[in-house]
């Protein structure tokens, strides 16, 4: 046990001695988090846009203020020709442009409204023209103008997320990618450093048992795992807003089995490479990127091609983030996320009994 | 009673390299071993088998009297290494490092303090600073220091005195001679002919083979030839003549004179050849010429 002790506290003078660890480890995750959370994002907020509106009648007149008025839209400019908009639109100084045509809407009981969106992103301007016609559409209702006629106008709600924050949709997967980062990582990048450093004949040849070498190797990034987490979820509930709808202790008890499967992962990288460089490229580039583009961060899994769902089936943070997701945001019971629950635990212990076994208690010839 | 040392026909590959050829020697309790041979010899390879760092591909060693491959948890509770290369934690203080080790050996460094006093009393004015910041001669003193901790039945140094000044390397000699006063044996490899000499016995290794094995008295003695050595300006084409000399059977430069081996008595009218008494290194060059 002392000397159990005296590795971890070793191992914390490396860490809290090298500027650059401690500066991923506990700078990182709160910049990215707050990157991700503000910056980083796919919500559509103060929107450039104009409008042409020869009319001029109370209808218009209440559905360009609304639109004005609306947090997704700033009125850059009131249009008098339809050249003017198109271009402002090549210009790039507005996004969207309204039109409207000079039916009177209360008299005639028809109106022609039209949206213009510049489409170089397509999915942003689709999100513009929904909010757009949801505006619209909203003043409609409201003002029961379809009084002769019934019209049937669909009602969306947006459940779990009802303001469509792109936080909701980042924070647990920014947690997975975060955790994965620093254990994955940084426990192979320090262990594959004893044995670049030569350190490692040093240790190899001593009564310790490797087992307490391993161990001794992953407490301290544990518990700066739980530090961060601890940061994270702070951050996203106080700063970013995002609240924890469902039991936490079981969003904790996620988070620890998952820390402890990439912790494996990287025990299991430290056994097969033999430099830092080595242990960084394969963390780097074989567990960030799959992470980053298959674990359904940034592209749904359900939109994948049928092979990339299978692989990203394998991947511990993809059944993670989902987990996450579903606790924190939709705030289930802890019977709707059994399956990851199991799926974690599985994968935990068997990358932990596998990288265990592997460990050379020799150096390999 | 068991040898410290036991190797028997250990034999290594590094794929198509061999790098150890069927070695055997023993090294008996509180004996001051070397091994002397060039870089590449074997030597490093050879230290790892016997710390059960490596497992050989032919042969059995033992380590006071247990076997290198199958007890090798308690070799590695009762033997002190010393790898080739700087092994110690550069990030953490001369205090960290020694204070760390003797932990993970299950001791103290005031439980074995006098063993390491001579040497570590040496850097404890630097005992705060960072082992990376150490000069050469201060870094091997702390890991020996760390080596010696737990008090060793065996100590395994491997090249101690490479990239090490020539006072320091003078003063770690004679620290092993002390320690070997303590009754620990010492298996220390060095590419320095010179240093063999301290030795009470030496190994001469080439190619991973062992060429001999002797006192170094008897290694200086056993020289079969008459050695001359000769000093002149421009010792370089001195030595080129010599080599063409079908007289001369070997020409060797030694420091800043040659080492000559005629095939025939010299005449007495040749007064600028000394004859010398050989050294260890003579003899090695010899043996490599067979």
């Amino acid at each position: 046990m002392k000397q159990f002790l005296s590795f971890v506290k070793k191992e914390f003078y490396h860490i809290f001695r090298d500027r650059r660890t401690i500066l991923i480890l506990l700078v990182m995750p709160v910049i990215q988090i707050i990157l991700f959370g503000f910056a980083i994002t796919t919500e559509v907020k103060d929107t450039p846009i104009a409008v042409l509106n020869p009319v001029k009648d109370d209808a218009s007149r209440q559905i360009v203020e609304r639109l004005a008025a609306s947090e997704y839209f700033t009125l850059v400019s009131e249009a008098n020709r339809v050249e003017d908009i198109e271009k402002a639109l090549q210009k790039g100084e507005i996004k969207l442009a309204v039109v409207f045509y000079p039916d009177n809407i209360l008299h005639t009981g028809e109106a022609a409204v039209q949206i213009i969106v510049d489409a170089t992103d397509p999915n942003q301007a689709n999100i513009f023209a929904n909010y757009a016609t949801n505006i619209i559409s909203q003043w409609a209702i409201e003002n029961q103008w379809n009084n002769s006629q019934l019209k049937i106008v669909p009602q969306i709600k947006m459940l779990y997320n009802p303001q469509m924050k792109g936080a909701y949709n980042f924070v647990p997967g920014v947690m997975g990618l975060i955790l994965m980062l620093i254990c994955a990582m940084m426990t192979s990048v320090s262990i594959v450093r004893e044995k670049e450093m030569g350190t490692m004949e040093t240790l190899l040849v001593s009564p310790v048992k490797p087992i307490y070498i391993i161990l001794a190797k992953i407490t301290p990034y544990f518990v700066l795992s739980i530090v961060n987490l601890t940061t994270i979820l702070l951050l996203s509930v106080f700063v970013l807003g995002v609240p924890v709808a469902g039991n936490l202790w079981l969003l904790i008890l996620l988070s620890l089995i998952f820390i402890l499967s990439t912790l494996s992962i990287g025990l299991f990288i430290s056994n097969v490479v033999s430099t830092q460089v080595a242990a960084m490229l394969i963390s780097g580039m074989a567990l960030m990127m799959p992470t980053m583009l298959l674990s359904g961060i940034i592209y749904p899994i359900e939109s994948m091609p049928e092979i990339l769902q299978w692989l990203s089936c394998i991947l511990p943070v993809r059944w993670y983030i989902a987990a996450v997701r579903a606790l924190m945001i939709q705030g289930v019971d802890f019977i709707f996320v059994v399956k990851e629950f199991a799926i974690l635990t599985g994968m935990a212990l068997v990358l932990l009994g596998v990288s265990l076994k592997r460990f050379n208690v020799r150096l390999n010839n | 009673m068991f040898e410290a040392l036991a190797v028997n026909n250990i034999s290594i590959t590094y794929g198509k390299l061999q790098a150890l050829k069927d070695v055997c020697f023993k090294v008996e309790k509180g004996e001051l071993f070397g091994l002397i041979g060039p870089d590449g010899a074997g030597k490093t390879s050879l230290f790892r088998i016997l710390t059960s760092l490596l497992i050989p591909n032919n042969g059995t060693a033992t380590v006071d009297g247990l076997d290198v491959v199958r007890d090798y948890r308690q070799i590695r509770n009762r033997v002190g290494y010393m790898p080739g290369r700087f092994s110690l934690y550069q990030d953490l203080t001369v205090e960290e490092n020694l204070n760390f080790f003797a932990t993970v050996f299950g001791t103290t460094v005031k439980e074995n303090y006098y063993l390491i006093k001579d040497i570590y009393r040496q850097i404890e004015p630097f005992k705060t600073r960072r082992a990376g910041k150490l000069s050469g001669g201060m870094k091997q003193k702390l890991a020996l220091s760390c080596a010696l901790i737990h008090k060793p039945t065996v100590l395994f140094l491997d090249e101690p005195t490479t990239g090490v000044d020539p006072v320091s390397r003078k003063e770690f000699w004679g620290m092993l001679k002390k320690l070997k006063e303590q009754g620990i044996t010492i298996l220390v490899s060095t590419p320095y002919m010179d240093e063999a000499a301290l030795c009470d016995r030496v190994a001469l290794i080439q190619k991973g083979e062992i060429l001999k094995i002797d006192t170094p008295k008897q290694i200086s003695e056993s020289f079969p030839h008459k050695l001359y050595s000769i000093h002149s300006d421009d010792n370089y084409n001195l030595l080129l003549q010599l080599r063409k000399n079908p007289t001369v059977y070997s020409a060797y430069s030694f420091g800043d004179t040659l080492h000559v081996v005629f095939n025939e008595e010299l005449t007495a009218d040749n007064t600028q050849y000394k004859e010398i008494q050989p050294t260890i290194e003579d003899c090695f060059m010899d043996l490599l010429k067979k």
